[in-house]
């Protein structure tokens, strides 16, 4: 009886899947396209990245990198993105917090207002901020007479980055806790817990993995944010240039190494984004599997 | 402490969810809230709790109006039903927390914390789980836990929501037994909003319905059960029988037959419908019985443990009607299926005939 079962087991699944699936080839084909497609437009470009930068030798690619406009502009990067990306954490938050927990009216505009800079093309994100605080735009002449620069300068190029990346944090938020519900802080609560002491000590750490995977992913995008930025940096070397900016105007003189070495930097930036996202994303898996509560789905 | 609402009123859009809603808790008394989903009870205990707020109408603790204080102010329990532990914290820190967010000037010690949390842990008898976390329990042990997290505070109230819903039908048993005996113990005014007649029957001091948003009736388990002042309550607690007929006098006319009454205030000649309950109804041979009933037919005779139910078609109308005997009567009738009954309710409690009293659910 055992072994009759255990015969006739292989030849019902392969039969299940003779059922279910596509011939070898056909499955040899589909895989083939994908990897090839990955291939093309995904790996080639990465490695061409990395060759062109080294293509003159370490010192020049070291060198690209050192240089005085080179530094500054790593520097004003990671400047924005260390305002941008807090900025939008705490926003991220607020607004998470307020639609996942609470209804109050308008909850459906400020939910797609959030996927508004999703929708914009960065460049028009860009020159919004123009129409309203350049030279000749709304704020404009007030900005002038009170000696305050914003276009053409780093806040420019801050509120751009912070427009750009607005939804990460939230949009990632936003159905975790609306999943968590809110019975949790309501026994909070119940049990004298303050409102700041039931989002510290109950809401966060049951937030922090989606959390940190919105933040790791704002951050992406604000040190790679080119088409806003460059509408309101004015490409200024050493004062408000980006990376991104930099190493567009490198390849825009014709000195390809250094503007490959620099962007080399982005993509490893990049890379390492990958490695986190995947960290963070199995962690989330693990707690959002941890309290799946069978008892809790009713029928 | 006791507790009271005074004409709360409270409504979703368009839907009332309470009707200008008066009731009294008295200290030390375990009350259930009892009604069908959407009646508005949830709501009332959310209400008293603060964690939702009235539109008109007041609650009273101990006295004083609380309406305006906050949760936190309220010192009142909460049981969820999901549980609502906290997820990331072992059960130690869950039953602990209600302790260690208390203001520094309050917070007692760590020791004094650890001891009354494993104090807690002993009272539910799991003492044994301190360290584990709210995934790795059963339902039964989540919501026992819930409910020590919930005593940690020292509540003067403690409200449960649908406690033991998300459970299966065994532990459902255990724990309603469990939380009277607890009760017992620790005599903390209860309210407990459920929707099983049962475990409101076995378990509460004092039973208040619900239905619409408005109550119903509210007495003993006993009064509610054996005297429904509404079609609605009779319907809802326990399976009744219908007859629908005329009022003359002291007797409900079904057909051709005449059903002795109780005492009732219904005009002679009115449309009434009479409630009998399965247990309450006599059945006879034909022919053995000078007082009358409802002549039926046996469609199914049916042994339930102790008592036997008998499904009856009536030769008026084939309306069927159920009614339980002892298996010592059913062997002193001798009856077969197909065979000829009288039925005579030995109580009919009469409702005059305006609303559609709703069957109950077969248990």
């Amino acid at each position: 009886m055992n072994a009759t079962l255990v015969l006739s087991s292989p030849i019902a699944t392969s039969r299940i899947e003779c059922a279910t699936t596509e011939s070898a080839a056909m499955r040899w084909l589909l895989t083939g396209i994908a990897l090839a497609f990955l291939a093309l437009f995904l790996f080639l470009p990465l490695v061409a990245v990395f060759v062109e930068a080294f293509k003159k030798g370490a010192e020049v690619y070291l060198a690209a990198l050192v240089e005085p406009d080179a530094l500054s502009a790593i520097k004003l990067t990671l400047l924005i993105a260390a305002i941008a990306v807090p900025l939008n954490l705490v926003f991220g938050v607020a607004a998470a917090w307020a639609i996942a927990k609470f209804d109050f009216r308008g909850k459906q505009l400020l939910t797609t207002l959030i996927d508004l800079p999703f929708s914009v093309s960065p460049v028009i994100a860009g020159l919004i901020y123009v129409l309203v605080f350049g030279a000749q735009g709304w704020l404009g002449p007030w900005l002038f007479d009170n000696d305050l620069k914003i276009i053409f300068a780093v806040p420019g190029i801050v509120l751009a980055t912070v427009f750009v990346t607005f939804p990460f944090v939230a949009r990632e938020l936003i159905p975790l806790m609306q999943a968590q519900g809110t019975e949790e802080e309501e026994a909070a609560i119940t049990l004298g817990a303050s409102g700041w002491k039931t989002f510290r000590l109950v809401t966060l750490p049951n937030i922090k993995w989606g959390l940190l995977y919105g933040v790791i992913l704002c951050n992406a995008r604000a040190m790679g944010e080119f088409g806003a930025v460059s509408v309101v940096s004015g490409h200024i070397r050493g004062m408000t240039n980006t990376m991104p900016l930099h190493v567009e105007i490198l390849y825009n003189e014709y000195n390809f190494a250094a503007s490959f070495a620099v962007a080399s930097l982005l993509a490893l930036l990049a890379l390492v984004t990958l490695v986190l996202k995947a960290l963070v994303e199995w962690k989330t898996r693990e707690t959002v599997s941890d309290n799946g509560n069978p008892e809790q789905v009713k029928p | 402490m006791s507790i009271a609402v005074r004409d709360i009123h409270k409504q979703f859009g368009d839907f009332v969810a309470l009707d200008n809603v008066s009731l009294d808790f008295s200290s030390g008394e375990l009350t259930a809230l009892l009604g069908p989903s959407g009646c508005g009870k949830t709501t009332l205990l959310r209400i008293i709790a603060g964690l939702e707020v009235a539109d008109s109408g007041s609650v009273v603790l101990d006295g004083s109006d609380a309406s305006r204080r906050s949760v936190r102010e309220r010192n009142v329990g909460f049981v969820f039903q999901h549980y609502a532990l906290f997820r990331h914290m072992t059960v130690f820190e869950n039953v602990a927390f209600g302790l260690t967010v208390k203001p520094r000037a309050e917070r007692p010690s760590k020791a004094q914390i650890h001891r009354k949390v494993h104090d807690l842990l002993k009272l539910v008898q799991l003492d044994w789980l301190a360290d584990r976390y709210p995934s790795q329990l059963s339902g039964g042990q989540r919501q026992r836990i819930a409910l020590a997290r919930a005593l940690a505070v020292e509540p003067k109230v403690l409200l449960l929501d649908e406690p033991f819903g998300a459970l299966d039908a065994k532990v459902r048993k255990e724990l309603r037994r469990w939380l009277r005996r607890l009760h017992d113990e620790l005599h903390v005014t209860s309210i407990f909003v459920t929707h099983d007649q049962e475990e409101a029957l076995e378990v509460a001091d004092r039973i208040v319905v619900m239905n619409h948003g408005r109550v119903e009736q509210q007495g003993s388990p006993q009064e509610v059960y054996d005297s429904p002042a509404s079609p609605f309550v009779y319907g809802f607690l326990g399976a009744v029988n219908l007859f629908h007929g005329r009022v003359h006098g002291d007797v409900l006319q079904v057909g051709g037959h005449a059903l002795e009454l109780d005492t009732h205030t219904l005009g002679s000649g009115d449309p009434a419908v009479g409630f009998a309950r399965p247990h309450e109804l006599d059945v006879t041979r034909p022919g053995s019985d000078r007082r009358g009933g409802l002549p039926a037919r046996v469609l199914r005779v049916l042994p339930l443990g102790a008592s036997v139910r008998l499904e009856l078609a009536l030769d008026d109308d084939g309306q069927i009607i159920e009614a339980e005997i002892g298996r010592g009567r059913l062997r002193e009738l001798d009856l077969r299926e197909g065979e000829s009954v009288v039925v005579r309710p030995a109580t009919v409690r009469v409702f005059a005939a305006v609303t559609t009293p709703q069957r109950a659910d077969a248990r």
